[in-house]
């Protein structure tokens, strides 16, 4: 793998079937009584949050421990950032406090790049999303989750609704199911597609119902209702109606058919409570994967981990 | 004062010859011209230019003196060829005052390295809701004739109508920034196949030509005269081509990045790159290049805007828009326009030095290199290729984006009235 983790596009298949595989035995872990390997003891891995998230940030903070790593926490609130502390002096304070990896989300797209490539810091850099950029620990936690209901992923159909233009989700899921060979359909309003959806290498539709009966996996996106201030549809209700995954739209899926979410979820926007909660749903299940994805990243990315094709980290060391 | 003897240069290209200047004028051109005392530069293989006027340079003087000075500006200016800048008003305070404009204009006067004509803000603190002095600032010692809110759009219709109709009582023109403001809400770079996939908020090309439509059209409807800033699109080139096709008083500009760059460079996330307009795509460029070359965009002006290194060393959101301009302004007119063959030496001259001086109604600047004429010249090599190493400008900010790029030509003397403002590509 390369020494970051910035796009999904930055793994190539083997890369990505290996964190797949690594995931899958980490996972295990999870059944065991002591949770808890020696992998990265002595290593250090900060999460750099300048955005609220609590659950990603817990879990790489579980993903990380779980490894025997330390971890320090440093998020915005309350912190050197919102007395207008630069990227760059958090980087370089980090760099001097000796990070290994450094897990970052941020509001502004590009910035774990800047990050990676800007001669602040020698450590890994991680992306845990970067504004409306991209998320990939969120798409390979997916895609962990589509493999173990569905196996392959080659030729399976997956749809993505909702909010493609705002989602870093979409993004990198479109990214990392295109070389996993599985057949994207990103569906949404036109006015929450971006301008040159047309050279992602994915199928996108206005139509929901025509799209849901074929699908293997439904992959729903938070929609904010506030984007309907912005006049990106007419009502939270409409958008419901025509976007949103109700009961009714759930009955005419495949009977092997998975619901998925990234959350956090917006209950009676996107997806209906029967939804969330019914035997199609793997919402939970995402969670408990993303901890196991995550540590697979780290193990991969600090353990210096060979035989990973792609490995070509010296071109953007600056 | 010292006379120059110039030897066997190419007065735009032409047939080698010689020029001799002196007190402050183009004393005599010929061959075997001579002149006692004078000092004498060998110039063969150079090409001279008139003096070249830059409409639109950000000096930052008053408030962002951390950034550029009327004095670093000016020097910048010199080595880059220009004996004439038009200093934009969005400084701190905003020139929007006869007092702001006379002092820049002072400034430059005591900076010596070449004329500094203030561009006065259209409204008052570029917000766009009243109009600012505009007569008073005409009438003052800095005699302004051109008018901008620049890095802001007069966007509100009526008092665009307004400020064109007005500044006709002192032959002004207003330069407009054209960004309908709503349309650029966040933007980040332009708004295509690139924007989407980077998750930067785009800039779409049509923000900026349906400003350029509506305010020649408001042009023509009251009939006055219309400059537009730093054009960027393939159909902003068309509207403004199709203006002058009505025979509306019409002028435009290009900027030398907007030649060269592309918006496959916000690729990096490197905000070096970023500009407002923002680097569109290779088409757009080629259609700039063409409507240069044709007389659709009659100048090319730098849009330097000089910026402190910490306003670029961050994330691309965070960082300011602008990049320099002026000391690579005529090399990047070689690589994009005259190597290529779309314009020859005259056409530069045009481009860069007659056109701008006669929008923006400057007098002393932008006359042809004939006898009697004020010496306000430049010799340039462009046989030479040169690495763009920023440490070697004299701009106070660095943030170019073409450092370690290698461009051909290089500025070996600059005129101001006689005075060599550079010589040996150094400042004087």
């Amino acid at each position: 793998m390369k020494r970051h983790l910035l796009s999904a596009a930055d793994l190539t298949r083997d890369d990505a079937e290996l964190v797949l595989r690594t995931a899958e035995e980490l996972r295990s872990l999870a059944d065991r009584p002591i949770k808890k390997l020696p992998a990265l003891r002595g290593r250090t891995v900060v999460n750099l949050f300048f955005e609220d998230s609590t659950r990603t940030r817990i879990s790489f903070e579980a993903a990380a421990k779980r490894l025997s790593a330390d971890v320090i926490n440093f998020s915005a609130k309350g912190s050197s950032l919102s007395k207008g502390e630069s990227l760059k002096d958090t980087a370089l304070t980090l760099e001097a406090m000796g990070a290994d990896a450094v897990v970052v989300r941020h509001g502004a797209s590009g910035a774990p790049h800047r990050l990676a490539h800007s001669g602040w810091v020698r450590s890994s850099v991680v992306n845990a999303g970067d504004g409306t950029h991209e998320h990939p620990t969120q798409a390979l936690l997916d895609a962990f989750t589509m493999w173990r209901h569905l196996g392959s992923l080659d030729g399976r159909r997956v749809a993505i609704v909702g909010d493609v233009l705002h989602s870093r989700v979409a993004r990198s899921n479109a990214l990392l199911l295109h070389t996993l060979g599985a057949e994207v359909t990103l569906v949404a309003p036109p006015t929450l597609f971006p301008v040159g959806i047309d050279t992602w290498g994915v199928e996108t539709s206005y139509d929901l119902d025509a799209v849901l009966p074929k699908a293997d996996v439904v992959m729903m996106l938070r929609v904010q209702r506030e984007r309907m201030n912005a006049s990106f549809f007419p009502t939270a209700r409409e958008y419901s109606r025509r976007y949103g995954l109700d009961g009714k739209r759930m009955r005419t899926l495949q009977d092997h058919t998975i619901v998925m979410h990234p959350g956090p979820m917006v209950r009676g926007m996107e997806i209906t409570a029967d939804v969330a909660d019914s035997d199609r749903s793997v919402i939970v299940e995402q969670v408990t994967n993303g901890v196991a994805v995550r540590m697979a990243v780290l193990y991969l990315l600090l353990s210096g981990a060979e035989g990973v094709a792609g490995a070509d980290e010296s071109e953007n060391d600056a | 004062m010292t006379a120059y003897l110039i030897k066997n240069v190419a007065i735009l290209g032409g047939a080698p010859t010689d020029l001799l200047l002196e007190d402050g004028v183009v004393a005599s051109i010929g061959a075997g011209v001579s002149a006692d005392g004078a000092e004498v530069i060998d110039a063969t293989g150079l090409i001279a230019l008139p003096g070249l006027v830059d409409l639109h340079t950000h000096l930052r003087e008053p408030g962002r003196e951390d950034a550029e000075t009327v004095e670093s500006g000016t020097q910048a200016a010199a080595l880059g060829g220009f004996t004439a800048v038009h200093a934009m008003a969005n400084t701190e305070p905003v020139a929007d005052t006869a007092g702001v404009v006379e002092q820049v204009w002072r400034l430059g006067r005591e900076a010596g390295y070449c004329d500094v004509y203030p561009v006065g803000a259209v409204t008052v603190g570029l917000a766009g809701t009243q109009l600012a002095e505009l007569g008073a600032m005409a009438d003052s010692a800095a005699r302004v004739r051109v008018f901008s809110d620049d890095g802001k759009c007069v966007s509100d219709a009526v008092l665009m109508r307004r400020a064109l109709e007005y500044v006709k009582a002192f032959d002004g023109v207003i330069a407009q920034h054209a960004q309908e403001p709503r349309l650029t809400e966040g933007a980040q770079m332009n708004e295509g196949d690139l924007s989407g996939r980077l998750g930067l908020a785009g800039w779409p090309a049509v923000a900026e030509e349906a400003i350029i439509a509506r305010d020649c059209l408001l042009a023509a409807h009251v009939g006055s005269r219309l400059h537009v800033c730093h054009v960027s699109t393939a159909g902003s080139v068309e509207i403004v081509r199709w203006a002058k096709s009505k025979g509306w008083n019409v002028t435009a500009e290009a900027c030398p990045h907007h030649l060269l760059l592309t918006d496959e460079l916000a690729a990096s996330y490197n905000p070096i790159y970023k500009v407002n307009p923002p680097l569109r795509t290779a088409a757009d460029g080629e259609a700039l290049r063409a409507g240069l070359a044709d007389g659709t965009i009659d100048i090319v002006a730098t849009d330097h805007a000089p910026h402190p290194h910490e306003d670029k060393d961050c994330e691309w959101a965070a960082a300011a828009f602008g990049m320099l301009g002026l000391e690579t302004a005529l090399s990047i007119v070689q690589e994009t326009m005259v190597d290529p063959g779309l314009l020859d030496w005259a056409g530069v001259a045009d481009r860069m030095s007659y056109a701008p001086a006669r929008i923006g109604r400057v007098s002393d600047h932008g006359r042809p290199i004939e006898q009697g004429a004020p010496a306000n010249v430049v010799l340039y090599d462009p046989s030479v290729r040169r690495t763009v190493e920023p440490s070697e400008s004299a701009s106070l900010s660095r943030n170019t984006p073409y450092a370690g790029m290698e461009l051909p030509g290089r500025v070996v003397a600059t005129f101001l009235r006689g005075t060599a403002t550079v010589l040996d590509g150094k400042l004087q």
